[in-house]
């Protein structure tokens, strides 16, 4: 395969390319498409409490399930996720639980991270599931010194790292891909180009006719793959991380994908991109598409009744975690140092006694 | 005990603490083969293999970024950034990432990464080569930010530094690099973070100083002896968080205090310990706190002579908070 070729799975007459088939069991590909469903109803109902003025800010990955979803599935046990912020799905199918994940996007006790962040930073130390930050791509790096301290241990694990198009241009992006090559480590860069960062149309980030071309630059292979067909990202991600985990060295994969939603819900994506264009891309949703292969295998009947329900799922996690109690004040001066030192303790104090 | 160089107590601090702990590693350039540049790891290389003493690509971003990563998976990483003044471009991965990782992530995550950069000036380096940053550092939440000024400081607080939890900006004043020489415990040994060092006792004034200032404020108390002034030299040695309670146990005694530094005087991180002093030691002030320090320019290479502070105009500085 040539790096403009698009592998594909999933075929026009919804069945599936059986040369490339990843071969799951029945009860994995249900489970990816009911996580599918789920990610769709967290970003429905966190768009919704956004807009009722519940939470402040939400960053929705709809349009993009197949990417996050399938990529998430190809992680294993003792491997490592550093993900972009809109990439909760590759936490959720790994098992980052939704209570946990709406717990985040409140920020009161039922979050873990104790309202440090705002929504869409989520971690979880027992899935190896790395703390998010805004900045673009910041996260690269982090993957490649994670996986250097496995190689160094002798650890036969893969890390993930997964970013969007924009994040090709910055210099993280070159230092780590740069660092993987020249050590061969075991990183699995997984960039889903959406086609904005932002605003702006990808080919104003870069004016190669590829991202996945960028790899050869660092002796590293490049591959593109249909990133609404999430049996095509779960096979290319799997063969990714397993050549990782066999000490083959890194991968960059390009996933070619729509954010069907606004950048954040602080966007309007109606200044810089037309209808059509969002149609054209609707008409290829991965949920719908997967939906309907799995129908023609038998092993789905009613799509509506698997969306109603995850609704609910949803609600009721959301229900449970609005009910937390609010982080106290005292929590803002832990975890800055790994003990408080004398300035935040009097800081906190002067806070706590209404003298600050 | 033997008498070393700065620099030497540094590698002996970074052979000792490898020896003891296999999860201590290095990273950065030239530091493998070349030894580094100032010679800080010679010998690694030879003595823990390449992959413990990592050459890397010249990429200050890749390098803090892989020591966060490595810190995040297990290791204890002491990245070397060959001068400071090269710093900024990894200044996201210090300030964002490896001193917010344990907040971010209530404790789940941490990065415990030493960064170890020569700074200052007096070698002519020029702008590039002579910068004295340590204020950005301390400005930030969740960084421990230490200077050295003796061999043996060096050694027991890099080791500390490697062994604590937190991540740490570790300057070296390369101007004392093999200009000062001291006995330097040999085997493991620790000086604790957060515990200043009285260098002089002294009733009439309190100088606070750092790094290579230490030999500089030295002379001007020597000077100051001489005209019956007894001045008490500080160094903090960890300059954040600071041992404000040394130094304020000396302010409420002396009531005169003086800071110096070289790094430039607008938010250098004399501004804040003048505001802790005057916030603490009100009361037992008997002259304004002054400060001594390099000047708001670029750091300049034909006249750092002019812009680094001297024992001279340290002792003008003393001479007018005795006469207020």
């Amino acid at each position: 395969m040539t790096d403009s070729e698009i592998l594909s799975v999933l075929l026009p007459d919804e069945t599936v390319d059986p040369s490339l088939d990843p071969g799951l069991p029945d009860p994995e590909l249900l489970s990816l498409y009911r996580h599918m469903v789920l990610l769709r109803a967290i970003d429905e109902k966190a768009v919704a409490l956004q807009r009722s003025g519940r939470i402040g800010f939400f960053v929705p990955s709809t349009g993009q399930e197949a990417c996050s979803i399938g990529a998430g599935h190809a992680v294993r046990e003792g491997d490592w996720i550093f993900p972009a912020y809109r990439d909760h799905g590759v936490g959720l199918m790994r098992g980052y639980p939704l209570a946990a994940l709406v717990g985040q996007i409140l920020g009161n006790t039922a979050d873990a991270t104790r309202g440090r962040q705002m929504p869409n930073h989520w971690c979880d130390r027992s899935i190896r599931l790395v703390s998010v930050s805004s900045p673009v791509a910041t996260q690269l790096p982090h993957a490649v010194g994670a996986a250097y301290a496995a190689m160094v241990r002798g650890e036969r694990v893969a890390v993930l790292a997964t970013f969007g198009d924009g994040g090709t241009s910055t210099g993280d992006f070159h230092a780590a891909m740069n660092f993987t090559g020249v050590f061969r480590l075991p990183v699995v860069f997984f960039c889903e180009n959406n086609r904005y960062a932002i605003s702006l149309p990808v080919e104003r980030q870069t004016v190669t006719g590829t991202l996945s071309e960028k790899a050869a630059a660092y002796g590293l292979p490049g591959v593109r793959v249909d990133g609404n067909d999430v049996l095509a990202v779960r096979k290319v991600v799997g063969d990714a991380m397993d050549r990782a985990r066999t000490g083959e060295g890194g991968t960059l994969i390009e996933a070619l994908t729509y954010r069907l939603g606004p950048h954040s819900t602080s966007d309007d994506p109606t200044v810089y991109r037309s209808e059509e264009e969002v149609a054209a891309w609707r008409a290829k949703d991965p949920i719908r598409r997967f939906a309907a292969f799995l129908k023609g295998r038998g092993l789905l009947e009613d799509p509506a009744a698997e969306e109603a329900g995850a609704k609910e799922i949803v609600r009721g996690a959301i229900e449970t975690a609005e009910g937390a109690a609010p982080v106290p004040p005292s929590s803002m001066f832990e975890d800055v140092y790994a003990d408080i030192p004398w300035h935040l303790a009097e800081q906190r104090d002067s806070l706590l006694s209404g003298k600050g | 005990m033997a008498e070393v160089t700065l620099i030497k107590a540094i590698n002996d601090a970074l052979a000792t603490e490898m020896a003891r702990d296999p999860s201590v590693c290095v990273l950065g350039e030239d530091i493998g083969r070349g030894g580094g540049v100032f010679r800080a790891t010679e010998g690694l290389s030879r003595r823990f293999g390449p992959e413990r003493v990592i050459d890397t690509p010249l990429n200050e971003v890749g390098i803090v970024g892989m020591a966060i990563g490595m810190a995040m998976n297990g290791l204890r990483p002491v990245a070397e950034i060959e001068f400071v003044d090269f710093i900024y471009p990894a200044f996201d991965q210090i300030v964002s990432e490896m001193a917010k990782i344990r907040y971010r992530s209530a404790g789940q995550f941490t990065a415990a990464v030493v960064l170890r950069a020569p700074y200052g000036g007096g070698i002519h380096g020029g702008h590039y080569h002579s910068q004295s940053p340590e204020a950005y550092f301390i400005h930030t939440a969740g960084l421990v930010v230490v200077m050295p000024s003796t061999p043996a400081d060096a050694k027991g607080l890099l080791a500390s530094a490697i062994r604590g939890e937190d991540p740490v900006i570790f300057l070296e004043p390369k101007a004392l690099y093999r200009t000062v020489k001291g006995e330097v415990p040999e085997g493991e040994y620790l000086v604790p973070l957060g515990v200043g060092r009285i260098v002089r006792p002294g009733a009439d004034v309190t100088l606070v100083t750092w790094g290579a200032m230490v030999p500089v404020a030295a002379k001007a108390a020597a000077a100051a002896a001489s005209e019956g002034v007894d001045v008490e030299v500080i160094d903090p040695r960890t300059l954040w968080p600071l041992d404000i309670a040394m130094i304020e146990a000396s302010v409420k005694r002396t009531g005169r205090a003086v800071v110096l530094h070289e790094a430039p005087r607008t938010c250098g991180f004399g501004a804040e310990i003048s505001a802790l002093i005057q916030e603490r030691c009100f009361l037992h002030l008997k002259a304004p706190v002054a400060r001594v320090t390099g000047f708001d320019t670029p750091f300049p290479y034909a006249l750092e002579k002019s812009y680094l502070p001297d024992p001279e105009r340290t002792l003008r500085a003393i001479r007018a908070s005795m006469a207020f």
